[in-house]
């Protein structure tokens, strides 16, 4: 927007505050403002209203005390304001009078232990089961974490319009459904919490490895996950909250030594572990302590237990790899997943020989469940060649080859044929 | 991010509206106008006139064709265009969604192109060639 004249230092400053406020707290007055006006896009709307005037009336008034509050208190007046003009075209839903009645105009009865359960109420109500998983994490990054509709279609390589749309429809399903505005009961928690962690490890895991296409990380992605996750265990600290951010820290701890300069894939025992931080490897170690410690954990504080191991080993021959298989067996005794058992049985390589590990993947592999999965015939491919079995090895490359879809992968695993052949 | 929303409605419709029927409609233009107008989206606003009045140009080998009315047979025409600022597109599509005509005709709402300097210091060399 163009201004007119120069700002003077002090307008300039309000307007910095003004920019930092929206940076930080827009989402929070945004979900306490659905909760006021029962309805997403009024609420968006009364958002830039309560913005637009904190701009024209602070460089001259000075800027409140409780800024937040100003702000919720601004838009739903504004709210009413445009309610008051549409009854003159339109009728308005019955609702909203008895909501915008109860007109207690103090301001800081907009803060506190309230404004929390809110952006929670956001959460839970972007990750709702009855919408499409697709459009979960999309409305949960526009609403929840404030990326725009055009970052997001480029984040996932979808179409602004598709997106749009995609975002469109999941606010007429949360009105016409009646999705309700609310954290789940006791009863209901542990379901509703695993698809509000489902959307937020989705949302890291395209940020790490990209599912197809020549990226191998697309870190905007990974760092919104983490704050997402932050922001969930200071909100609601259950164990596997605790667990999912500590995983998601030490997959990001390796994320500098995880390919090289020009994109190639480089495998955990080939990293450079000087490369790795140490700072969120510590964080997310004591993390995945503190989650293992209480009460309710499970898949994804194990997975970050395991994670761990490695990333608390300053060389890979100093794996426990003992504690590895162990992990793994816990994860197996909650749910068999013939995807855990092919990890399970690489570290049973790793610990008791490649031939102990090849007996289990063998063992997968025949009940054909993994089939299509590239990195069975890739491991099953690695502890032949490990053994010396040159034809299977390359066999198995091959076969991981036809199924690998992401090109630094598809390298890796030309690569290796090539030193196959060599030998 | 500034959007353009071209407004798409057949213009028989609101020919044929009564004058009570039409001072509502304007009335309501008006309300959205302001409204946006006051949000602080507003860049630009252009009603047109009907297709009756327009002229399509073609040059072809150097020759300049014009000929009467838009290009092609269509149920809505262009009726005219408001010019918005928006966050993102979805900010724009729910505000195009206010407007009176989307419900009865169609919105259609276009990112503008957004030049870099370098594009647009580039086009301003070829064109002053």
């Amino acid at each position: 927007m163009e201004r007119e004249r120069q700002d003077t230092p002090a307008e300039a400053a309000v307007r910095d505050t003004i920019d930092a406020l929206y940076r930080d707290e827009s989402r929070r007055v945004l979900a306490t403002l659905i909760r006021l006006l029962g309805d997403f896009d009024r609420a968006e709307e009364a958002l830039a209203d309560a913005f637009r005037a904190a701009l024209e009336q602070w460089p001259r008034d000075g800027v409140p005390g409780n800024p937040r509050a100003w702000l919720v208190s601004t838009g739903r007046f504004k709210a009413l304001d445009a309610l008051r003009r549409q009854k003159r075209v339109q009728p308005l839903p019955d609702d909203i009078h008895e909501r915008l009645a109860s007109d207690d105009g103090d301001p800081a009865s907009f803060d506190g232990e309230a404004f929390g359960d809110d952006r929670l109420r956001l959460i839970f109500t972007c990750c709702h089961p009855a919408l499409a998983p697709e459009a979960q994490v999309a409305l949960t990054l526009r609403e929840v974490c404030g990326l725009t509709t055009e970052e997001i279609a480029r984040a996932f390589l979808v179409p602004a319009p598709t997106l749009a749309q995609r975002i469109v429809r999941a606010k007429a399903k949360i009105k016409s459904a009646g999705i309700p505005y609310e954290v789940p009961g006791r009863a209901d928690l542990p379901e509703r919490l695993e698809a509000v962690l489902r959307v937020v490890y989705l949302v890291f895991n395209e940020g790490y490895s990209a599912s197809s296409g020549a990226a191998v990380t697309r870190h905007d992605l990974s760092g919104e996950a983490i704050r997402l996750g932050r922001l969930l265990i200071e909100l609601l600290p259950e164990a596997e909250a605790i667990g999912l951010l500590a995983l998601m820290l030490l997959h990001e701890s390796r994320r500098a030594a995880r390919s090289t300069a020009d994109g190639e894939l480089i495998l955990l025992d080939e990293q450079d572990r000087s490369m790795w931080s140490r700072e969120q490897i510590a964080e997310g170690s004591a993390l995945a302590q503190r989650a293992l410690a209480s009460s309710g954990f499970g898949p994804y504080t194990v997975q970050a237990a395991i994670a761990a191991v490695h990333a608390n080993a300053a060389v890979p021959a100093a794996t426990d790899w003992a504690r590895i298989v162990a992990l793994y067996d816990i994860l197996l005794s909650a749910e068999r997943s013939p995807v855990v058992e092919l990890n399970r049985a690489v570290a049973v390589a790793m610990c008791d020989g490649p031939a102990a590990g090849l007996a289990l993947i063998d063992a997968i592999i025949s009940t054909g469940e993994l089939d299509h999965y590239h990195l069975a015939h890739a491991a099953h491919a690695d502890l032949c060649r490990r053994l010396g079995r040159k034809a299977e090895a390359k066999a198995s490359y091959e076969r991981a080859l036809a199924l690998a879809q992401q090109e630094p992968e598809r390298r890796f695993l030309k690569r290796r044929l090539a030193e196959l052949k060599k030998i | 991010m500034q959007y353009l929303c071209l407004i798409y409605q057949d213009e028989s419709i609101v020919q044929n509206r009564s004058k009570a029927e039409l001072d509502a409609l304007y009335a309501e233009y008006r309300d959205f106008t302001e409204r946006i107008k006051k949000s602080g989206r507003l860049v630009g606003l252009n009603r047109l006139q009907p297709i009756r009045t327009a002229a399509t140009v073609r040059v072809r080998d150097g020759n300049v064709v014009a000929t009467d009315g838009p290009f092609a047979e269509t149920k809505e025409q262009l009726g005219g265009y408001y010019l918005i600022e928006a966050r993102d597109l979805n900010e724009a599509i729910q505000t195009a969604a206010g407007c009176p005509s989307a419900r009865f005709g169609s919105v259609e709402v276009r990112p503008i192109w957004e030049m870099q300097p370098a594009v647009d210091s580039a086009l301003h060399q070829t064109t002053t060639r």
